[in-house]
């Protein structure tokens, strides 16, 4: 049995014309119609193709399940130990075919991953799960050092919080830490999985005003997964949007902002301007999803 | 009073290579959660391959110590290559079979060696004359070897906690997956760790070998005596392996000491350390220094 999206087909179809919005001759990354499997039975994505072009800040947004995290996976080779793999499509990073290949050798390429739940390394200080970061680096312990002062100005407040245990910090700390350490590598490009993931929206508000940082200052091209819409098209020049393992919608995130069925399933908002209630556009989506 | 400082200071001496000893199976289970039964094995391998370099082959004693060192760094690098590597992500129980396995095929090869079945003593290298703490005794063996365990304990200390290589592998026992979100190659960190196991094995093997002879049983014993030090230090925390470590030395000199032939009481030394794990173990699990989740809320 086919299964149906809730976005429509019109919607599909104005995706292919907006498609000409990014330039593809600077893409840095490029993932072209990869289906991933897990277990070798479980098929989660089914022909994802999203482009990020350098220098920007792109979103994938979508709800739980869409297939988000599996495909930051498959981009930075960590589909193995989930013993899933990329069956169809490529991806290509900065030049390089990296369909499939080992998670160290797309960090050395220079596409780093801050994971889902921040994953910092609890038992290590603050200055350790930051320094843990450079493990692959072989530019030089000045460089790496410079970059270490540069995380601690770019996050003020792990200085303020002493050099205590990353276990013991808080969601926003750790959000930072991981964050920190994932720059230590130095990427080119600088994955995210929700970082607003369980934060306060003060928080989040400022964690996604380091992105921006990040992006406009250090020059690192940004792909940010989020469930939380409004923030994400906030801060992104592009936006896709994935629904049960493939993309229903891609474009300029400003327009997506205007787009009135992403302010109605994704943002939460009414054509009259109110916010609904999670449960009500849950149970719109639900009946839409038979039409 | 000179009886105490004598028990004293050999049982600091037996504790810092039962220190010594328990560190590279805290450092293999730390990595990658393997409980390695062959250390022991890696342990009498390294006493022995410096045996044959001094004896055999010739070299110079304190050459041949460090030598093999570096062999058993090799050696052990390449039994994690070969046996362990493919046993990723199995099942623990499958793991500890094939420690098993090859602890069994150690012993098998050095029981076809001279190794298996004659003593032997490494040639005198330091002068005879003991030397005198205190109105206590200590040879200038022992002496040497507590100081090389010192050393040794020291800089790889200073590894894990300073070089970025050693936080990384830190890192891995920390969490997997974030630690291949950098880059951090696991596989590569599991070899390292049997590699730093193998050396510091050997490096237990040849001050054991050197202060006590070269026997098969003798360095059996001190791969066994390694599971009660490293479960009261806490699988897992590679200084609760020193402290305990030399806890155990301790307890074992002193029992031997004071409480054998006394009421009746024999080989308490071989007992004690256990009677110790098992009431310890009722008030704290994980050890003394082992590690416990961080539960944040
Ligand atoms: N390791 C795995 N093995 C099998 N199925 C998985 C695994 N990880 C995720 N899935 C499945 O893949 C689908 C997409 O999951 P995921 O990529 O985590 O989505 P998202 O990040 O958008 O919430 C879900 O149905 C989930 O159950
Ligand atoms: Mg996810």
């Amino acid at each position: 049995m086919r299964r149906r999206h809730t976005l429509s087909q019109t919607q599909i179809r104005r995706r292919n014309m907006s498609n000409i919005g990014q330039d593809s001759a600077a893409r840095l990354l490029e993932v072209n119609n990869i289906e991933v499997v897990y277990n070798d039975i479980v098929q989660v994505l089914r022909g994802v193709s999203i482009g990020v072009t350098e220098g920007k800040i792109v979103s994938l947004l979508g709800t739980n399940g869409a297939g988000k995290t599996t495909t930051l996976r498959a981009i930075s080779g960590l589909l193995k130990p989930e013993n899933g793999h990329i069956r169809e499509g490529y991806i290509k990073f900065d030049g390089n075919d990296i369909t499939n290949v080992l998670g160290t050798k797309v960090v050395t390429l220079g596409a780093v991953m801050v994971p889902e739940g921040r994953r910092v390394f609890k038992h290590l200080t603050i200055e350790e799960n930051i320094r843990a970061g450079s493990t692959t680096r072989k530019d030089g312990s000045k460089k790496i050092k410079a970059d270490f002062d540069a995380m601690y100005q770019l996050f003020p407040r792990l200085t303020e919080i002493g050099n205590k245990m990353a276990g013991y910090c808080s969601g926003g700390e750790q959000q930072m830490i991981a964050i920190a350490r994932a720059m230590m590598a130095a990427p080119k490009m600088l994955m995210l999985d929700e970082p607003s993931l369980g934060l306060a929206p003060l928080l989040v508000k400022e964690i996604f005003e380091n992105i921006k940082h990040i992006n406009k200052e250090m020059g690192t091209t940004i792909l940010v997964v989020e469930q939380n819409a409004k923030i994400a098209l906030a801060i992104s020049d592009y936006a896709y949007i994935m629904e049960s393992g493939k993309i229903v919608l891609e474009g300029h995130s400003k327009e997506l902002q205007n787009n009135p069925d992403v302010k109605e399933f994704y943002m939460g908002i009414t054509k009259g301007g109110n916010r609904k209630s999670f449960k009500e556009v849950k149970s719109y989506k639900r009946r839409k999803r038979w039409m | 009073m000179t009886y105490f400082i004598q028990l004293l200071i050999s049982g600091l001496v037996v504790g810092s290579i039962y220190a010594l000893s328990a560190l590279g199976f805290v450092l293999i289970y730390k990595s990658s959660r393997v409980l390695n039964i062959a250390h022991g094995q890696i342990i009498a391998s390294g006493a022995f391959i410096a045996y044959a370099l001094t004896v055999y082959a010739g070299v110079p004693l304190i050459i041949s110590f460090f030598l093999s060192m570096v062999i058993t760094f090799f050696l052990s690098m390449a039994v994690e290559r070969v046996f362990l590597r493919r046993l990723i992500g199995e099942p623990i129980i499958s793991v500890i079979m094939v420690t098993i396995g090859l602890m069994s095929i150690i012993d098998g090869i050095i029981y076809l060696t001279p190794f298996g079945s004659t003593n032997m003593s490494f040639p005198k290298f330091f002068p005879p004359e003991p030397l005198n703490i205190l109105g206590a005794t200590v040879s200038w063996t022992q002496v040497v070897g507590v100081v090389l365990t010192a050393i040794i304990i020291a800089a790889l200390s200073w590894f894990f906690k300073n070089s970025t290589l050693g936080i990384s592998m830190r890192a891995v026992s920390d969490d997997q997956l974030a630690s291949m979100s950098i880059g951090i190659s696991v596989p590569k960190v599991f070899g390292l760790a049997w590699a730093l196991a193998g050396l510091t094995a050997a490096a237990a093997g040849g001050i054991i070998g050197n202060i006590t002879g070269l026997n098969f049983d003798t360095l059996h014993a001190f791969g066994i005596i390694v599971f009660p030090v490293v479960i009261l230090g806490g699988l897992d925390s590679i200084g609760g392996a020193v402290v305990a470590g030399v806890i155990m030395g301790l307890i074992q000199q002193f029992a031997a000491g004071y409480l054998d032939g006394n009421w009746g009481l024999q080989g308490t030394a071989e007992v004690l350390p256990y009677i110790i794990l098992l009431i310890l173990l009722l008030f704290k699990p994980h050890g003394l220094f082992g590690t416990h989740e961080i539960e944040r809320v």
